[in-house]
């Protein structure tokens, strides 16, 4: 189990993503689609990446998910988990898993959201073992 | 004769420093810039056309123009990281072909090493990928490590099958009185290293030095006059793979399109290839590689590199014959102008006897840029020997 975090460097988001930013500080994550083509994208962004519309809208995801891949850093003060997620929604967002066992975390492994608050009045949407 | 090309390298230099602790990294760049020349037997006059990437300091290709008293009318200064040099081989085979130019030198340097500094992209608030992945503690290596482990996991491939990538680098590097690790290894060397980010161990990763190196790139007019130590360019190709709008693959890189690209433009397929230089930043950068070129079937990477198929002599496909990033060198962090120039030595047979590969008439080079798992460039340029 880690029972220590390390630090997070703070999130200098792009203004069309700020949203994603004030949603996390709020226990909700948010992604975007397009009510053109109805394309979900990840990471979030003014102009779909499919087709190129403005018309985007955020949504509340359910924050369940399952990992795709992820990798244990063990040359760092404090070994953390950086993965990779696919999230119910179909996208694949990268994140940290917290919480867990390290040795024994796999790949397709369920895991869920969690908001992991840092310096500047971010939170970080990590996951853990669902 | 053989075949026509658009261009030919002329010139190659690898700097022989490995650690540039009172260079400037203009001077590195000039100094290399002048072994290529050299190496070419022309001047710096003859240059009209100057390439570099972000390792070069000032704006774009500017400072060094300066820096080293060019006077050119052709500048690219495209930058996708360790694989700027491999498409601006392309490019300035485009050049030159287009007559644009006719002389085009591409220079690379720096001293990460004395510097103490390893790179990742600039993190600020314009650039917007960077507050979804850095924040996360994203580092090169664990970057890399996500895609091996996905390559684990879907295709059984084993840390004893990527350690065999780095065996046979260390077999070629014992060779190299420049290379910066000269011993060889064994698997259980590599499997019993230090774990540093799940699958990679510390004999999985690349070396941090100082050096570089240039090629000069001239029109076939030139080459002609130039004699048979020329290389003939015989076909390029670059692409960008990304996160890909969230729907990520960790199982290929965007090699399989420069690669296509590259083969078809030369008109050859990896059965004629005789040797391979693939930027090595991590073994599992190789493995992947080899797959989407085509030298095996996309999950039988770990099984194609295994029991020695890479070292020079022994397997069906020579890699990095000068040790590669893993052993020899990787100066500015950036490997793709190092593997130009180890092919260039074997197709003029000028690689150390030892390594050498009989009857090299087909190199392949080939670099990536950026990050395996996030955004990647690969480019692919196809060499032939002066005849071929």
């Amino acid at each position: 189990m880690s029972a220590s975090y390390p630090d997070y460097p703070i999130p200098a988001p792009a203004l069309d993503a700020q949203p994603f930013w004030d949603g996390t500080a709020l226990g909700k994550l948010l992604l975007k689609r397009c009510t053109d083509c109805g394309e979900i994208h990840y990471y979030p962004r003014a102009i779909c990446p499919y087709c190129f519309s403005s018309a985007t809208e955020w949504y509340e995801a359910t924050g369940r998910g399952t990992i795709y891949s992820f990798s244990v850093m063990r040359r760092a003060p404090v070994s953390y988990v950086i993965a990779y997620v696919r999230l119910e929604e179909g996208v694949t967002m990268m994140t940290n898993i917290i919480d867990c066992n390290f040795d024994t975390l796999a790949i397709d492994d369920s895991v869920k959201v969690v908001f992991h608050p840092i310096k500047g009045g971010f939170s970080l949407p990590l996951f853990t073992p669902a | 004769m053989g075949r026509a090309c658009k261009a030919y390298i002329a010139g190659a230099f690898e700097h022989p420093t490995r650690h540039a602790v009172d260079q400037s990294v203009a001077q590195l760049h000039a100094e290399v810039a002048r072994g290529a020349l050299a190496d070419a037997g022309l001047s710096k006059d003859d240059v009209d056309g100057y390439f570099c990437a972000g390792d070069a300091p000032g704006l774009g290709g500017l400072s060094m123009v300066e820096y080293m008293g060019l006077d050119v009318r052709y500048v690219d200064s495209t930058d996708t990281g360790g694989s700027a040099y491999v498409v601006h081989l392309g490019h300035a085979a485009e050049a030159i072909a287009a007559g644009k130019c006719s002389v085009a030198l591409i220079t690379l340097a720096g001293r990460p090493r004395a510097a103490a500094k390893a790179t990742l992209p600039d993190y600020d608030n314009d650039t917007p990928d960077t507050a979804f992945e850095t924040p996360f503690n994203q580092m090169i290596v664990n970057n890399y490590a996500m895609a091996a482990m996905r390559h684990r996991h879907e295709f059984a491939t084993t840390a004893e099958q990527l350690a065999w990538i780095k065996v046979a680098a260390s077999h070629h590097a014992q060779h190299n009185e420049h290379a910066m690790l000269r011993k060889v290894v064994t698997v259980e060397d590599v499997v019993n290293s230090p774990m540093i980010s799940d699958p990679l161990h510390r004999l999985d990763c690349c070396v941090v030095s100082d050096g570089g190196g240039a090629i000069v790139m001239v029109s076939p007019e030139i080459a002609k006059s130039l004699g048979d130590r020329c290389v003939k360019v015989m076909g390029q190709g670059e692409a960008v793979k990304t996160t890909n709008r969230g729907q990520v693959d960790l199982t290929f890189t965007a090699g399989v399109k420069s690669g296509a690209i590259g083969f078809e433009e030369a008109g050859l397929t990896p059965a004629d290839i005789d040797m391979v230089t693939i930027y090595d930043s991590f073994t599992i950068t190789v493995l992947i590689t080899l797959e989407d070129l085509g030298f095996c079937e996309k999950g039988q990477g770990g099984r194609f590199v295994s029991d020695g198929n890479l070292i020079s002599g022994v397997g069906k496909l020579p890699f990095n014959t000068d040790g590669g990033g893993l052993c020899n060198n990787h100066p500015s962090n950036r490997g793709s102008m190092t593997k130009i120039i180890e092919a260039v030595r074997q197709l003029r047979g000028e690689a150390h006897p030892r390594v050498q590969v009989p009857d090299c008439t087909f190199a392949l080079a080939h670099g990536s840029g950026g990050l395996i798992s996030t955004r990647l460039c690969s480019a692919t340029a196809i060499l032939g020997r002066n005849d071929a």
